[in-house]
């Protein structure tokens, strides 16, 4: 710009005062600034307002992303539409079938942990976000998404797609707010591994495809192909939502601890839209009850509430101080969860070696979901 | 100046494939430098400051990060400005190399110091691509005032 450009050779007013001077005072307020914020918090607010001021140019640079997308769906071929509308149909049926017996083994396990009915699902409503598509560090896996606190965002939200786990948001501004993925490595999920019931932390990586467990001992009972689900440990995620399924295992000798990676489920290279969640506060399942009921805002748009992305385990309550055998929480969720695994769509039967070593509690261990009505009925009695 | 450093922001954040954005140079970063040489009166230690708070907020850094660690280098930019200005294109290459290393060097460090530790070497290759595209970043940046 050639008028910034001539007035660049002025004097500028603080001429008078010795750089070196000035220096020292900016380096000053920099590391005032670096230990209000890390420290002590207090700019929250600040941040609040400069992520709003910051977000009409990071939309203005993800314009051209969205044009072209917008370019591709208006002139999407007849053809291409018509396939698309084949495969989700097919994909709509497919999860019909799951879902048949969802409801039925929902109210089964309730009936089984001593509840007079199944808990409702943990989801309270969700909300589409889109991601703006904008660098925001290249060594960090962050995204930003258009939605923020005006939509009721709340910091350390849970974001999925329909495949699992996504991450949580980090910063909030007021139109838009920054996730991390879970890929990220500064980003750790307390996971279990549902086959066994072992809970771990799943680390981000830095990768696009790639979760660590370092904390796994050489010994651990883990092997490629093992579902990781959210342990509900730490407060933020619900129990019980898919995360990633592990892909390598490698033991070496000397090593205290496996070398383990596991691939996310969710689709992390090519997400445009995720999903903020929000959960019921009261539920037993829900993260964080506090904080998440305070932030639920109910005259949101929400998806459907038919549709779960998956099926929600619930924690169990304490049973009836008379129930003899109170039957153990694991075994159950596997069985909740089951029903809708293409695995498990007729009778819901799970491994019988995940039980043996989940019914550490659990004195009438149900061997599958279609015993399982049999010895818990001592405990529905005594009621 | 402030269209140049607005230019070098929007060029800061456009998404790029990762690979390609690994290589991306700190465009905001040679823009500073480049006001800080050539008119180092006008933009100053102020525009180093502004701009790495600008970085700290489309970043998500901590608040001050980028601003302590543009401003250190900018204020040597300036003081040295006269110097830099004089000598020929492979040393300056070579100064900004020095620079952007010892700007990465300050991030690193605040990094680490407020528990976001990044050891990743790639973090790193920035500051040697920004220095190859020096000579370029300072031939279009003339341009932008020497019409007058």
């Amino acid at each position: 710009m050639p008028g910034f450009a001539a007035g660049a050779y002025r004097p500028s007013p603080g001429r008078g005062t010795s750089p070196g001077f000035r220096f020292t005072l900016y380096a000053i307020l920099a590391v005032v600034l670096m230990f209000v914020d890390q420290r002590r918090g207090w700019l929250a607010e600040v941040r609040y307002l400069l992520s709003g001021a910051a977000y009409p140019l990071q939309l203005a640079v993800s314009s051209p992303t969205e044009a072209w997308r917008w370019l591709e769906a208006t002139f999407a071929t007849r053809a291409s539409l018509e396939a698309e509308n084949a495969r989700l149909e097919r994909e709509e049926r497919t999860l019909a079938m799951r879902s048949q017996r969802f409801e039925a083994l929902a109210r089964e396990n309730g009936e089984l942990r001593g509840l007079r009915e199944a808990l409702p699902d943990v989801a309270d409503h969700w909300m589409v976000a889109e991601v703006v598509e904008v660098e925001l560090d290249s060594s960090r896996r962050r995204v930003l998404i258009d939605r923020g606190a005006r939509n009721g965002v709340f910091k350390n939200q849970v974001v999925m797609d329909s495949h699992g786990l996504l991450g949580q948001t980090m910063h909030v501004g007021p139109w838009s707010a920054e996730v991390i993925l879970i890929t990220d490595p500064e980003h750790a999920v307390p996971v279990e591994i549902e086959r066994t019931g072992v809970r771990t932390i799943a680390v981000g990586t830095g990768e696009n495809q790639a979760l660590a467990l370092p904390y796994l001992p050489a010994n651990a009972d883990v092997k490629p192909g093992d579902l990781l689900l959210t342990s509900g440990l730490g407060g933020v995620f619900p129990q019980g939502y898919p995360v990633a399924r592990i892909t390598d295992v490698r033991r070496d000798a000397v090593q205290p601890s496996a070398l383990v990676r596991a691939r996310p489920l969710a689709e992390l290279d090519r997400m445009h839209e995720v999903m903020l969640v929000w959960f019921k506060g009261d539920h037993p399942a829900a993260p964080t009850p506090a904080s998440a009921a305070s932030s639920v805002r109910k005259d949101l748009p929400s998806g459907d509430p038919a549709y779960q992305p998956q099926p929600v385990p619930v924690r169990p309550k304490p049973a009836p101080a008379d129930a003899k055998a109170p039957p153990h929480p694991k075994s159950n969720e596997l069985e909740a969860k089951a029903a809708p695994r293409p695995k498990a769509v007729p009778g819901a039967k799970a491994a019988p070696g995940a039980k043996a070593t989940l019914g550490e509690k659990a004195a009438p261990g149900p061997k599958a979901a279609s015993t399982v009505a049999a010895p818990a009925s001592p405990a529905e009695g005594n009621q | 100046m402030v269209f140049t450093a607005l230019v070098g922001l929007l060029l800061t954040i456009l998404p790029l494939p990762p690979w390609l954005a690994l290589l991306r140079p700190a465009f905001l970063v040679l823009t500073v430098l480049y006001w800080s040489i050539a008119a180092p009166r006008a933009g100053g230690l102020a525009l180093g400051f502004a701009s790495g708070l600008t970085l700290d907020v489309f970043r998500g850094a901590v608040l001050g990060q980028h601003a302590l660690a543009l401003s250190t280098i900018t204020y040597v930019a300036v003081r040295e400005h006269q110097k830099i200005r004089s000598k020929p294109a492979f040393q300056q290459m070579l100064i900004v190399l020095g620079a952007l290393i010892v700007y990465e060097f300050i991030l690193f460090a605040i990094d680490g110091w407020s528990g976001h530790p990044m050891t990743s070497p790639l973090r790193w290759v920035h500051a040697a691509t920004g220095a190859l595209v020096w000579p370029l970043a300072t031939a279009l940046l003339e341009r932008t005032h020497s019409r007058r």
